[in-house]
């Protein structure tokens, strides 16, 4: 099955989503490959729990997830993004599913019940990204340590840090 | 870091130690030999049993896809040597695979033939590894010299193809960074002859030694269904009766029929799949992949298709023939209009999944683009992070000794898991 009548199978069951498909890529030679739909983040898990359970989607595994912050890409209308890339082993096919947030409380409700691969996945979307999923039974940082305070994936983070290095406090025998 | 806080014990219950009770937590790593590389567990004990357990990785976070915004095209294959380091050219052809798919490049024959050669050269010498310290980690040191020892010839052969034994950056967009040398398939041939011949001293110490099996049948268990839900892929899923291969399901280069634009056939080979799930099963499956891949390479080595190595650089894509920048203007003009940090790559604006069957699993790039000459957004899906993270489920229940054998078959690579 092709990405496309998985889109038409999306909208005829959610008749008041507007989905917006489009490849990934806009250019002809690979514009059926890979499809890409949105989604508002408040009907995410009832559109994700239908891509996993129908059987003419079954989307068994979340292949990836990533948090995107589009500050600066041209003519970008929302922040931040969290791509899914799902992936059906039994049919062989993928779909990429973004869920756009925004500035000041990008919050996407957690898909770990749909999935149990999303846990670190989104811990590390929370951690570099600075996106709350909400339902995460663990929602901690990963990548970084517990003490920082920055998203350093986020495009106002400058590329050699905010001097975090530096300012790191010294543990001395006197303060311990 | 404060004095009052202790950060690194959120999230694991700590149990008071009891006078009289067998209840104690240990902390492993993150400097052990056995965790290979800089990983850290908390394990909650009751005696030797593992009550439950919480990985802490990110000790070797170094922002690789941040640095991804920052370099180019071209420039970030250095990066990736750094991920996987025990495969790295495996995750060279990876990432410009990804850019490829981004870019809308066809490679030329000759240069798919020898990504193939490579990428098949780098699962053995990943696997090579790994069945070696399967047996290392459980306490047999002697197979694991067999197998380092075949590692050190493809080291060699990837010496000779590209000047460096580790860090290989061989990729360019496009093409690769030099053509191999004409002696190169002469030796590749005599390192597959070899190749029986280890697999069959690893086999005779390990397959069916008693103390191994006993150490690693029903070990780290992980059944079909709960590989795909928590994202396993590779050999790991396929030891779990997963039938995936992206070699298979989604064929690149030479995997793919009709390779050459004249109609060749794919290349020939099985994908093992084995359904026992544990830490036995990944080691089999490991060394069937190695037999395969070496089939593949016998298949293809001897039918090197003469030709450029680099699509034709008309669209400025590609680094120009080193001979045309010294002795041309137009040479030298491309020459710098590629590598100039204000010129450079002019890819369309958009966003480009590729992904390849790295010899961990699904290694697979996100690439967006805005049109400049670095990616906006360079996202690595990294097999080792998301397979990591099922760690704790196969632990909890076994004994302490066997969290190094789990570890082991799991093939964990910190560098790329923190990236």
């Amino acid at each position: 099955m092709n990405a496309n009548s998985i889109v038409d199978i999306l909208t005829a069951k959610f008749r008041d989503i507007d989905f917006a498909a489009s490849p990934l890529m806009p250019r002809e030679d690979q514009a059926d490959e890979q499809t890409c739909v949105r989604v508002p983040a408040d009907r995410l898990i009832e559109v994700m729990s239908f891509l996993r359970e129908d059987e003419r989607c079954s989307f068994e595994q979340l292949c990836d997830l990533s948090g995107v912050d589009y500050l600066n890409f041209p003519k970008a209308r929302d922040r931040f993004a969290v791509v899914y890339a799902l992936l059906s082993l039994s049919l062989g096919h993928r779909i990429w599913v973004k869920c756009f947030v925004n500035d000041p409380d990008p919050t996407v409700p957690s898909v770990t019940s749909i999935w149990r691969g999303a846990d670190w996945m989104e811990r590390e979307a929370f951690d570099l990204m600075g996106i709350t999923f909400t339902g995460h039974p663990d929602l901690r940082r990963i990548l970084t340590w517990d003490g920082f305070k920055a998203h350093p994936l986020r495009k106002d983070y400058p590329l050699r840090g905010r001097g975090e290095r530096e300012d790191y406090p010294v543990l001395t025998t006197e303060s311990a | 870091m404060t004095t009052d806080t202790a950060p690194q014990m959120q999230g694991t219950t700590v149990v008071q130690e009891e006078p009289g009770s067998d209840r104690w937590v240990l902390n492993f790593g993150p400097q052990h030999p056995a965790t290979h590389t800089t990983l850290r567990l908390v394990m909650e004990l009751d005696g030797e049993r593992v009550i439950s357990c919480t990985p802490h990785i990110g000790y070797l976070h170094s922002g690789f896809e941040k640095l991804g915004e920052h370099l180019n095209y071209n420039q970030y294959v250095v990066v990736t040597d750094r991920m996987n380091y025990i495969s790295p050219m495996a995750n060279n052809i990876a990432w410009h695979h990804a850019c490829e798919k981004l870019f809308g490049i066809d490679l030329t024959p000759r240069c798919k033939v020898l990504r193939t050669i490579i990428a098949e050269l780098a699962r053995i010498q990943d696997h090579l590894l790994n069945v070696g310290t399967a047996g290392l980690d459980l306490g047999g040191f002697t197979a694991f010299l067999f197998g380092f020892n075949e590692r050190e010839t493809v080291n060699d052969l990837f010496e000779e193809i590209c000047g460096h034994r580790f860090t290989t950056s061989y990729t360019r967009v496009g093409g690769l960074s030099q053509d191999m040398p004409d002696v190169w398939p002469a030796h590749v041939k005599d390192f597959l002859k070899a190749i029986p011949k280890v697999l069959g001293e690893i086999e005779s110490l390990l397959t069916r030694n008693r103390i191994f099996i006993e150490r690693t049948k029903g070990v780290g268990y992980l059944s079909h269904d709960d590989a795909i839900d928590w994202g396993w892929t590779g050999p790991l899923a396929r030891a779990s009766g997963v039938r995936r291969d992206l070699r298979k399901d989604e064929p690149y280069l030479c995997y793919a029929d009709n390779w050459d634009g004249k109609g060749a056939s794919g290349v020939d080979f099985k994908v093992p799949v084995a359904t026992g799930g544990d830490v036995l099963a990944r080691y089999l499956v490991r060394l069937e992949e190695i037999r395969q891949s070496a089939e593949i390479v016998e298949q293809l080595i001897d039918n090197v298709p003469a030709g450029p190595i680099d699509v034709l650089p008309g669209e400025k894509q590609t680094l120009p023939d080193k001979n045309a920048v010294y002795t041309s203007i137009e040479g030298l003009i491309h020459h710098f209009e590629t590598i100039m940090t204000n010129r450079g790559f002019e890819p369309p604006v958009g966003e480009a999944y590729g992904a390849t069957e790295a010899p961990n699993g699904e290694l697979g790039f996100y690439l967006i683009s805005d049109g400049g000459n670095t990616p906006y957004r360079a996202r690595c899906r990294p097999p080792s992070f998301i397979c990591y993270q099922a760690f704790s489920d196969l632990l909890v229940g076994h004994q302490v000794s066997d969290a190094v054998a789990i570890l082991g078959s799991l093939n964990i690579i910190a560098a790329e898991l923190d990236r």
